[in-house]
């Protein structure tokens, strides 16, 4: 902004190689690819536990697992997809495409840039010792609270609960670290001429996505250390006896985790409509509108935190402001998808893998939209919560909005990361062996809430056993379709056709004026935005 | 808090020297731009976090202000002689729950009463020790609907107190009470649930 020329780092040619490249990495780049590397790993330790799951629930009865250990893997499997895969994959592309989008050398902090990742490895190990613990006879296994950790059952619950709240400590610190690096990046690093209102729309959404981590991160740690201190220390937060309320917790938590689902989406609403707009080669619509959408959505999804547990017992004022206000957020949604839709219309559009999942994303993510406005409603609520509806309404947002977000977004920088092509013919298979089997996992799901099956429940009445096994068939065949998604990307690190500076043909932006790959460090000159 | 006390630390660390701006390289005064933004995005996690810890009493407040959340007045009903309501009717249930931990029976005598707003009534709790330990245990009151739970007037009750009960031990325990005339008119039936909770001692 107000500095032209920056300093090249002391560092430059002589970076160590190696292992030790990696530990002491400062580089943006660098960085990034590990984040990168760590969530897609992950992704796999957190798929074969659902698969595990999706076993188990292939037919009625109990089969492979007894219910504590089936409980220990759903709650596992959700911590993991969330902080260690959907999150760190947010991360990892912001490390990498934040410096190139505002034309600054790195981050602004690349120290604490390289503390924020090697804190993960960690966490990702307490929250999956547990298991390997109870082989030895240590403890009895993960926590089996779920990811909500609700009381009396975390407070009641073995090691496992200890382990996971030591790891949610580490992982918040962790996005607390990313996000003031973030932030610090983008109010202080910008290109001369890029003003906040010339941002590209990922930055937007990286930056509130920053301010709402800030805010919310610090209320789970609270919470989580009330729990550990009620667990050990003879407090009585949430102890009923000793004067505390177990539903306190739930206002804590979700205070925290309303954001949290958007904290994982904003970062895709930005770089979705930059997909929208390469591949459709006219500039997005409303960016204005689109920025202000945003900003909106930040603001609500920290006054509706309550919809997630209407049923817990609330008086009916209480009901209709969470319910109204909930509701309330698919109105700047709504603005979104408009200017998605208004990007495309009547563009040269061309159906590159990126853009095959963008294109998805916006009509799996409406679903995940539409059924969200179903739970908000407290009546419909009363009948749908802990259902399977629930499930499914927040897998099309998570998996559909946020998974397969990343995975478009993937496609999209591969080429400007690596400096190869992937294969286009094995992108588009995975594009649809992904979206057909994760509409058959997950739609068969949506009448079982309906039909009232349970969530987090090893076994089940014997007229939900049709639907169940279409939709473990299709959960397997969702996750071995990710082999081909490995196997692309691996491949396109390791060579293939070179790509150029620009890649796409209708790509706009600061990252696509840099050689593909970017040289180590990217602007040593500061580019001036006109 | 582990949180906490880390970032506070990192805002001590991050003090930035103070030097006149104007000698500086530009990417000296770049740094020293960072490390002020850095140290007001530290104090705003610091904040956020009091806050969460600030929700506690804020949570208490509110719900004993609002009656949200069943939570009854735990202390006796002063017995002005309140007029009976004799042209309504109240239904007033009993539910009991025994927190894990607690080796006891416990159960009402009845399930439910009706009665008139103002009437003072009497019921019965059965609480039995089937451990060989004297045992010492909280009954812990909720009242739904939340709206009413302000409503319902205990006049004696053995959740005032802890209940110590010998090994083998059968007690019965009354609760005195009645519901305020003043009870808002939708509401025709309530539920009063007591969860006995294993009593925390004061020197654990
Ligand atoms: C207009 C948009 C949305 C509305 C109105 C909405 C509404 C709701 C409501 C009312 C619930 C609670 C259901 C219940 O437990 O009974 C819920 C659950 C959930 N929603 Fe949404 N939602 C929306 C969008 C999203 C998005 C964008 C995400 C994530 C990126 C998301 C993720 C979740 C998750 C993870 C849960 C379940 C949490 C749990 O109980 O474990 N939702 N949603
Ligand atoms: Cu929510």
């Amino acid at each position: 902004m107000s500095t032209t020329t920056v300093a090249h780092h002391d560092d430059h040619a002589e970076h160590p190689t190696g292992i030790m490249r990696w530990l002491t990495t400062t580089n943006h780049k660098d960085i990034g690819t590990m984040y990168l590397t760590f969530s897609l790993i992950m992704f796999f330790v957190g798929g074969a536990m659902i698969l595990g799951i999706r076993a188990e629930l292939f037919k009625p009865g109990l089969q492979l697992m007894n219910p504590e250990f089936f409980n220990q893997l759903i709650g596992v499997h959700a911590l993991i997809m969330i902080f260690a895969a959907l999150m760190p994959a947010a991360t990892g592309f912001a490390n990498w495409m934040i410096p190139l989008q505002i034309g600054a050398p790195d981050m602004a902090l690349p120290r604490l840039n390289n503390w924020g990742f090697w804190l993960l490895p960690p966490s990702a190990i307490l929250l999956t010792l547990p298991f390997t613990l109870a082989l030895f006879g240590i403890g009895d296994g993960a926590l089996a609270t779920g990811w909500t950790f609700y009381p009396p059952l975390s407070v009641q619950g073995g090691i496992g609960v200890d382990f996971a709240i030591f790891a949610v400590h580490l992982l918040g610190i962790s996005s607390v670290l990313g996000s003031i690096n973030v932030i610090v990046t983008v109010f202080n690093m910008r290109a001369p001429g890029m003003t906040l209102m010339k941002m590209p729309m990922f930055v937007w959404g990286w930056l509130i996505t920053a301010f709402l981590l800030i805010a919310t991160i610090p209320v789970l740690a609270g919470a989580v250390t009330m729990l550990l201190t009620d667990r050990h220390f003879g407090t009585h937060f949430f102890d009923a006896a000793g004067g505390g309320d177990p539903i306190m917790f739930q206002h804590l938590f979700w205070f925290f985790g309303h954001p949290e689902v958007y904290i994982l989406l904003l970062p895709v609403w930005g770089f979705i409509p930059q997909i929208l707009e390469t591949f459709s080669r006219k500039p997005m619509y409303g960016y204005k509108a689109q920025v202000y959408s945003l900003w909106a959505i930040g603001a609500l999804a920290v006054v509706v935190w309550a919809h997630h547990f209407f049923t817990a017992g609330m008086p009916v004022p209480a009901l209709l402001y969470f319910m109204y206000s909930t509701m309330a957020i698919s109105l700047p949604l709504a603005v979104l998808f408009f200017c998605w839709i208004k990007t495309m219309w009547r563009g040269s559009m061309s159906f590159e893998t990126p853009m095959l999942f963008a294109v998805g994303w916006i009509i799996l993510f409406g679903i995940g939209g539409l059924t969200g406005l179903v739970l908000a409603d407290v009546a419909a609520d009363a009948q749908y919560h802990n259902s399977y509806f629930v499930v499914a309404h927040f897998h099309y947002t998570l998996f559909a909005g946020g998974i397969m977000g990343i995975m478009a977004g993937t496609y999209y920088w591969l080429p400007k990361m690596t400096g190869h092509m992937y294969s286009e013919k094995l992108g588009k298979l995975h594009f649809w062996l992904t979206a057909i089997s994760f509409n058959m996992t997950f739609i068969p799901q949506f009448f079982l809430g309906l039909a009232g099956m349970p969530r987090r429940i090893p076994d089940y009445a014997l007229q939900f056993a049709e639907f169940n096994m279409i939709s473990s068939i299709a959960a397997f065949t969702l996750g071995l379709s990710q082999l081909l998604f490995v196997y692309n990307i691996v491949s396109c690190a390791r060579g293939g056709k070179k790509a150029t500076d620009k890649v796409w043909d209708g790509a706009q932006g600061l990252e696509w004026t840099l050689p593909s790959p970017p040289p180590y460090h990217s602007f040593t000159e500061q580019p001036v935005i006109k | 808090m582990v949180c906490g006390v880390y970032v506070f630390n990192m805002a001590l660390i991050e003090e930035p020297k103070v030097e006149r701006p104007e000698n500086l390289t530009a990417k000296e005064q770049l740094d020293l731009k960072n490390k002020k933004l850095v140290r007001k995005l530290l104090w705003l996690v610091v904040g956020s976090l009091l806050f969460a810890f600030a929700l506690v009493p804020l949570y208490d407040v509110l719900c004993s202000l609002t009656g949200l959340n069943g939570k009854t007045q735990n202390s006796a009903a002063l017995l002005t002689k309140a007029k009976v309501d004799n042209s309504r009717w109240v239904n007033v249930q009993f539910t009991s729950s025994v927190m894990p931990g607690l080796g006891w029976n416990f159960y009402p005598k009845q399930t439910s009463i009706r009665l008139h707003p103002g009437q003072i009534e009497t019921v019965l709790f059965v609480a039995k020790n089937i451990t060989n330990e004297v045992v010492v245990g909280q009954a812990v009151p909720s009242i739904t609907p939340g709206i009413a739970a302000a409503n319902l007037k205990k006049i004696e009750c053995f959740c005032f107190v802890r209940q110590s009960l010998k090994p083998g031990e059968e007690k019965e325990m009354p609760l005195r009470f009645f519901v305020s005339p003043e009870l808002p008119k939708d509401v025709s039936d309530m539920t009063l649930s007591y969860s006995f909770f294993p009593a925390v001692s004061e020197s654990k």
